[in-house]
């Protein structure tokens, strides 16, 4: 066996621990607010992207849409954040529906005006509705690349429905928080944004064991299963669209926390969270980061979007030729992303290449293809 | 049809766009019976056992298994029914170790709850520990699936689904790729499994399947042409010129 892999895995995901958290109590006083707020932004997106690797990474569905979730969240949060801070504007409604000559608040605005509501909404609302929209999509069979297109155009479908609805949550501008009030303190101010820094960083932790716990044993097996080999999950008496529904609704409850850290802390939710590009980066990060391996999607979140904003910081428009020259890298030298090529046989590989380490002896593999012979 | 059968199939007829890949067939299992599926390529074999494992809806026709009707069914009830199969070629978890595949078929009820929430019964692990024993996997407990060789890939789908504890095994090619010897284990794995389990065992394997010492069905152009003996099949003229080539030959 790789011993490359056995201190991999304990030395370095230790290393990476300590590091990570070490990180997350100093960089308050480390960073600048303007950094530390990108970090707790990147940090949220790390959420989405577990839900992404849930789905895609242990379960093989590629879901291009998970900004709809995203941006569900993120409303969820702006609305209440907006509703509980109008008492000063005319009809004692948000600012902007004086702009529509909207007097009085649409109804499902009401349920907002309660924290407590409020709270449960940000993941139960996505959450809800990924698994509806999972259920009909799997109980019909739909899996592969139409899953994907499914996924997508239902982004295209909510992008196109809120960017139009200025009456209702004033379209594409979209709802601001910065200015609004939450504990009687500014949202946007100094001390807010350290505070969500600290729940972020809690969060990310809590959804990083909720997703270990979620994957590990017979259910987690479950769902490599339905990716490796779906009828045979099915053959040996599993129902495969019950398994997927949950991960899927998962996924989506995930996808609307991040959502919601993440509009507190860039101050605005609008429908540009639901943008086809967007939801692509998501799987990206993943990609890059590792499918299948829970920190890669975190690692991946974080490391990406911060190269991005300070690649784009130094040359501005050059960051689109490095995401999409990174993304051409892993799809064909490291199928299994950075993380999962260092804790697979990549570095002895690499070492091998130069030289510096022996071939382990080994037979050549004669044994046939399964995956050719099935009369699928 | 009578009350011994555990399965009946009657006139089941599948037709893929005017393509009749199963026409007419006709087919009693008795409880416990061991019995031998032959046919030359394009009889009908595998879609007679899609058609049991409700992944093909026959076009007409009945399938009756413990009296009650499986068309129209979903494969996982049908599979909880107590229908299991191993398919032609290997078909186990890869990237899951020996004993996560194992889990995966004993494990019930099958239910996401059940799996997230409780751990592993006790009498699920010795069975687990059982069926390694019985097909030589002991050692490989948490080796990789995907490492295994062709033939304890074989095996180790045949430990599955002895795990799941179907009533009925259909068994599709299970010595396709194995060594002589292997065959001969097999042989007598699935000979040891009858009896208390009905198996269906689907082979183009002649010496396996005469060592199976069952009942043979002959299927051709999706029916079924003869059923017996392996030596009453042998004699059989029509067997003889679609199947088994002329003595001569």
């Amino acid at each position: 066996m790789s011993f490359s892999k056995i201190k991999f895995d304990k030395k370095i995901v230790l290393s990476f621990w300590i590091i990570l958290i070490a990180l997350i109590i100093a960089a308050p006083t480390l960073l600048p607010v303007f950094r530390l707020n990108l970090l707790g932004r990147y940090l949220s997106l790390s959420i989405v992207a577990l839900g992404v690797d849930l789905i895609w990474g242990f379960t093989g569905l590629l879901s291009l849409g998970q900004g709809i979730f995203f941006a569900l969240g993120g409303y969820c949060a702006a609305m209440y954040l907006q509703i509980t801070s109008s008492s000063e504007f005319p009809n004692n409604i948000p600012e902007f529906f004086a702009l529509y000559g909207v007097e009085k608040l649409p109804f499902f605005w009401e349920p907002f005006r309660s924290p407590v509501f409020t709270f449960f909404a940000i993941w139960i609302i996505p959450a809800l509705i990924a698994g509806l929209i999972g259920f009909l999509v799997f109980r019909n069979r739909i899996k592969g690349v139409y899953f994907s297109i499914l996924t997508q155009a239902s982004l295209l479908v909510f992008f196109n429905f809120f960017n139009g609805q200025q009456k209702l949550i004033n379209g594409t501008n979209g709802l601001k928080t910065d200015v609004t009030q939450l504990f009687g303190q500014m949202v946007g101010s100094e001390p807010m944004q350290r505070l969500f820094f600290w729940i972020t960083a809690a969060l990310v932790i809590a959804s990083w064991f909720f997703a270990k716990w979620v994957v590990k044993g017979r259910f987690g097996n479950i769902l490599i299963g339905i990716r490796d080999d779906e009828p045979r999950v099915r053959f040996t008496g599993y129902n495969p669209v019950i398994f997927k529904t949950i991960i899927f609704s998962i996924a989506g409850g995930l996808a609307g926390i991040s959502g919601a850290l993440y509009t507190v802390q860039s101050g605005i939710v609008s429908p540009q969270f639901m943008t086809v590009p967007f939801s692509i980066e998501m799987v990206i990060w993943v990609a890059v980061g590792g499918r299948g391996t829970l920190l890669g999607a975190i690692l991946g979140a974080v490391f990406i979007n911060y190269a991005k904003s300070l690649v784009s910081e130094a040359l501005p428009a050059s960051w689109m030729f490095i995401q999409g020259g990174l993304f051409i890298l892993v799809v064909t030298a490291l199928p299994e992303g950075v993380l999962g090529w260092l804790q697979g046989d990549g570095p002895r590989n690499l070492l091998q290449r130069f030289g510096l380490k022996r071939k382990i002896e080994t037979y050549p593999s004669l044994e046939v293809n399964n995956k050719e012979g099935n009369n699928e | 049809m009578n009350n011994k059968d555990l399965l009946n199939l009657i006139d089941i007829t599948v037709s893929f766009e005017g393509f009749l890949a199963l026409n007419k067939l006709n087919l009693n299992l008795k409880k416990g019976e061991l019995r031998a599926v032959i046919g030359p390529n394009g009889a009908g074999k595998t879609t007679f056992l899609d058609v049991i494992t409700g992944k093909v809806k026959p076009t007409k026709g009945e399938v009756i298994f413990k009296g009650k009707s499986l068309v129209g069914r979903k494969e996982h009830k049908i599979a909880r029914l107590g229908v299991g199969r191993k398919f032609q070629s290997p078909r186990i978890f890869e990237n899951l170790t020996v004993k996560e595949n194992l889990e995966i078929s004993v494990t019930t009820p099958k239910s996401p709850l059940n799996l997230i929430n409780k751990s592993i019964k006790d009498e699920q692990l010795n069975e687990i520990d059982r069926l390694m024993k019985i097909v030589n996997l002991a050692q490989k407990v948490d080796s990789k699936a995907g490492s295994l060789s062709h033939g304890q890939k074989q095996w180790l789908e045949i430990a599955m689904l002895v795990g799941q504890k179907p009533d009925l095994m259909l068994v599709d090619e299970p010595v396709a790729g194995l060594t002589d010897e292997e065959t001969d284990l097999t042989a007598d794995l699935l000979k040891s499994l009858s009896g208390e389990n009905t198996v269906v065992v689907i082979d183009h394997d002649m010496e396996f399947i005469r060592r199976l010492d069952s009942n043979v069905s002959v299927l051709n152009q999706g029916t079924v042409l003869c059923e017996g003996t392996m030596e009453t099949i042998q004699k059989d003229k029509k067997v003889i010129d679609v199947y088994l080539g002329r003595p001569e030959d």
